[in-house]
C-alpha cells in the first residue's frame, strides 16, 4: 500500500499565546514559538506505518509512506522527525501559514496525490492551531474519493482493496467502509495497541500505545532519506484564497473565581451566589 | 443577495437539538444575505422530523427522501446538499459544526466551489465572521471571498430556534441516482442513555484522570442524576476507556456551555478548557491546590473525590429536601 500523509507544524499548544499590535492590527506573535508536530498528523503518520509494515516480522516493510507538509523551510525538522520514525520520504512545499486557508492547501494535497497515486490518503483530523477541520474531505470531494473522517481505527478488508475504518460520531462509534483509493483523517484513538489491521501483522498483535519514537538507527537512517524541496507553482496548483483573517483578538478572560473551604458552602454558593442549583 | 440553505439533523422522527441553533444562525444569516430562509432534511423517512422543522420560522422546508438515504454519508449527502443549495439560490449553506456537520460540510464546500467558515461563534455580516481557534485562545474575525459562503455553526454560541408560529411549506425534492463512490455504512454502535445529550444539558458532571477507572464514575453519575445533567469526560478519562469516547469535552470532543460545569478529579488541560470554558458557572473539585484547572473555576474545592462526591451528593440531597 502506498499511502500520502500529512504533516502541519504548529506553535506548541501547551505555550501561552502573545499578540503583538492592537486594535484591528493585533496579530500573534509567533517570534518565539516553540514548533511541534501537529499531535493529529504525528498520529496518523504513526497508523501509516502500521498499515505499511508486518510488525509480526520484524517491521518489514510493505509498502510506501511519504510524508508532506507545507510551511517554511524549518518544517524539515519536522518532516525529518517523520522519517526517522520510519516514514520513507518526505516533500516540502514552500509557504506561509498566513497566505494559505483550508482551500489551498486542499489544493496542493490533491496536485501531490495526482503526481504520486497513493491508494491512501491519511491526515489528521484537524491542525489543533487554525482548527479549520476542512483540508481532508475537501482533498477528498476534489478527488472524486470517499473519505473517512475522525477514524478510531482502521482495517484493510477486502485483500487490501477497502478498509474498515471505524469513527467518532456524535452518538457512539460507526464503521463504514471506504474502497482504495480514499481518504482517512484520525482521532486521537488511532494509535491505541490494535487501532490499525492491516491484514498482514497477526491480527492479535498489540504496539506500544502512542506514536513510536525514533529508535538511533531511525534517526540515522532518516538523515539518508530525501526531502524534496517544491513550490504550489511548480505542482501546478492554481488556487486563490477564500477565506481571509481580518482581524484577531484573545477572548476576554473569565473573572478570578474563589476557593471554597468545604463541600457545605460550595453547595451554598452555587444555590444562593450562583443561583444554579 | 440570497436564500439560506440550513442543513437541519434529525433522529427518530425528531429534529436533533443539536440543529436548533443552526437555524437561529440561518435566521441572522438571511437578513445579512436579503433572503429567504430554508431548512433542508436529508433520509430514508423525514416526514415527522420535517413537520416539527416547518414550525422554526424558515419560509420553507425541503426534504429529500429516499432508501438508500438511511445512513449518513458524505459521499451520497453532499451532492444533494450543494444541488438543493443551487437550485434554491442559496448564497450561504449552513448547519451545526457537530461531527456529522464538519463531516459534510467541507464536501459540501467543496462541490459548490465555496469558501467555509468553521465554528462560528457570531455573524458579523454576509460574509464575516468570528470564529475560536487556537482551543479558544484567540478569537478571528474571518472574511470568505467567495461568491457561495459555507458555514459550521458551533453549537454552545446560538440559542436554539423555538417552535411557534405558522407552519412553513414542506417541499419535496427527489433524491434522483445516489453515488457513494465506493462508501459504505456497516454498522454503529451508540451508547443509550437516559440522560440530557451532553451538548444541551443543563448541568455536565465531568471526570478527568484522577478518577482512576470507570467503576468510579459512578458516584458523579448520582450527582449528574441529582441535577438532571449530563455526564462528561475529559480526554485522559476517554483515552484510558474509562469512559466512552462520546463523552469527551473538550478540542478534540465536544463544546459544552451549561449553566453548572463541575470537573471533577480534571487537571484542566488546554485541550479541555477548550471544550467548557463558555459555561456559566464553573466548579472544579481536585486534591491538587496547583492544578490550572482552577484558574477557570468560579469556585473551586480542593480535595480528592472520594471524600467530595459523597458529600457534595448528601449535600444536595439535603438541600433538594429542605424545598419541599
Amino acid at each position: 500500500m502506498k499511502i500520502l500523509t500529512t504533516l502541519k507544524r504548529i506553535p506548541d499548544p501547551e505555550q501561552k499565546l502573545k499578540f503583538k499590535g492592537s486594535g484591528p492590527s493585533q496579530t500573534l506573535d509567533l517570534s518565539g514559538a516553540n514548533w511541534v508536530p501537529n499531535q493529529f498528523d504525528e498520529y496518523a503518520v504513526e497508523a501509516a506505518l502500521r498499515l505499511t509494515e508486518n510488525a509480526s516480522a520484524g517491521n518489514a516493510r510493505l509498502g510506501e509512506v511519504i510524508v508532506a507538509s507545507i510551511g517554511p523551510k524549518d518544517v524539515s525538522q519536522q518532516l525529518r522527525a517523520a522519517l526517522a520514525m520510519g516514514a520513507d520520504r518526505a516533500i516540502l512545499v514552500d509557504g506561509k501559514d498566513e497566505d494559505l486557508d483550508a482551500e489551498m492547501v486542499a489544493r496542493t494535497i490533491v496536485a501531490l496525490v495526482q503526481r504520486e497515486k497513493p491508494d491512501l490518503l491519511l491526515m489528521g483530523k484537524l491542525a489543533a492551531d487554525s482548527e479549520d477541520n476542512q483540508a481532508g474531505q475537501l482533498a477528498a470531494a476534489y478527488l472524486g474519493w470517499p473519505q473517512a473522517t475522525f477514524a478510531a481505527t482502521i482495517e484493510a478488508v477486502e485483500g487490501g482493496k477497502a478498509l474498515h475504518v471505524s469513527r467518532e460520531v456524535d452518538n457512539g462509534v460507526e464503521t463504514k467502509r471506504v474502497a482504495l483509493p480514499a481518504v482517512v483523517t484520525v482521532d486521537l484513538r488511532i494509535i491505541l495497541p490494535q487501532a490499525v489491521k492491516n491484514g498482514t501483522t497477526k491480527p492479535d498483535f498489540a504496539y506500544a500505545e502512542g506514536p513510536r519514537y525514533a529508535s538511533l538507527k531511525g534517526i540515522m537512517a532518516a538523515k539518508k532519506k530525501p526531502i524534496e524541496e517544491t513550490t504550489m507553482q511548480a505542482l501546478g496548483v492554481q488556487s486563490k484564497l477564500r477565506v481571509k483573517t481580518t482581524a484577531l483578538e484573545a477572548p476576554p478572560p473569565r473573572k478570578a473565581g474563589i476557593k471554597v473551604g468545604s463541600v457545605a458552602e460550595l453547595v451554598d454558593k452555587l444555590k444562593n451566589e450562583a443561583k444554579v442549583l | 443577495m440570497g436564500n439560506v440553505l440550513i442543513f437541519v439533523e434529525h433522529a427518530e422522527g425528531h429534529v436533533r437539538t443539536a440543529s436548533l441553533p443552526a437555524v437561529t444562525f440561518g435566521k441572522q444569516a438571511a437578513s445579512h444575505h436579503g433572503g429567504q430562509l430554508y431548512l433542508l432534511l436529508v433520509g430514508a423517512n423525514v416526514k415527522s422530523a420535517a413537520a416539527e422543522a416547518a414550525q422554526l420560522g424558515a419560509a420553507g422546508v425541503l426534504t429529500v427522501e429516499d432508501a438508500g438515504l438511511g445512513h449518513y454519508l458524505a459521499e451520497t449527502y453532499a451532492p444533494l446538499v450543494a444541488r438543493v443549495a443551487k437550485d434554491k439560490g442559496a448564497t450561504l449553506v449552513g448547519g451545526t459544526a457537530t461531527n456529522l456537520g464538519k463531516d459534510l460540510l467541507p464536501r459540501v464546500t467543496a462541490l459548490l466551489d465555496a469558501g467555509m467558515a468553521s465554528d462560528v461563534s457570531a455573524v458579523l455580516g454576509a460574509k464575516q465572521f468570528k470564529r475560536p481557534m487556537q482551543a479558544g485562545n484567540v478569537l478571528t474575525q474571518i472574511e470568505v471571498l467567495t461568491d457561495v459562503v459555507v458555514a459550521s455553526v458551533r453549537q454552545t454560541e446560538f440559542a436554539p430556534a423555538q417552535p411557534g408560529g405558522a407552519a412553513a411549506p414542506i417541499e419535496a425534492v427527489p433524491a434522483g441516482a445516489l453515488d457513494a463512490k465506493g462508501a459504505a455504512f456497516v454498522s454503529l454502535s451508540t451508547t443509550k442513555s437516559e440522560r440530557p445529550e451532553l451538548t444541551d444539558a443543563k448541568v455536565v458532571v465531568s471526570g478527568g484522570r484522577g478518577m482512576r477507572e470507570g467503576a468510579n464514575f459512578k458516584p458523579l453519575e448520582e450527582i449528574a442524576d441529582l441535577l438532571g445533567g449530563a455526564m462528561g469526560a475529559s480526554r485522559a478519562a476517554c483515552d484510558a476507556g474509562m469512559v466512552p469516547n462520546d463523552l469527551q469535552v473538550g478540542q478534540t470532543g465536544k463544546v459544552v456551555a451549561p449553566q453548572l460545569y463541575i470537573a471533577v478529579a480534571i487537571s484542566g488541560a488546554i485541550q479541555h478548557l477548550a471544550g467548557m470554558k463558555g459555561s456559566k458557572v464553573i466548579v472544579a473539585i481536585n486534591k491538587d491546590p496547583e492544578a490550572p484547572i482552577f484558574q477557570v473555576a468560579d469556585y473551586g474545592l480542593v480535595g480528592t473525590w472520594e471524600k467530595s462526591l459523597p458529600e457534595l451528593k448528601a449535600e444536595i440531597e439535603k438541600r433538594k429536601a429542605e424545598q419541599r
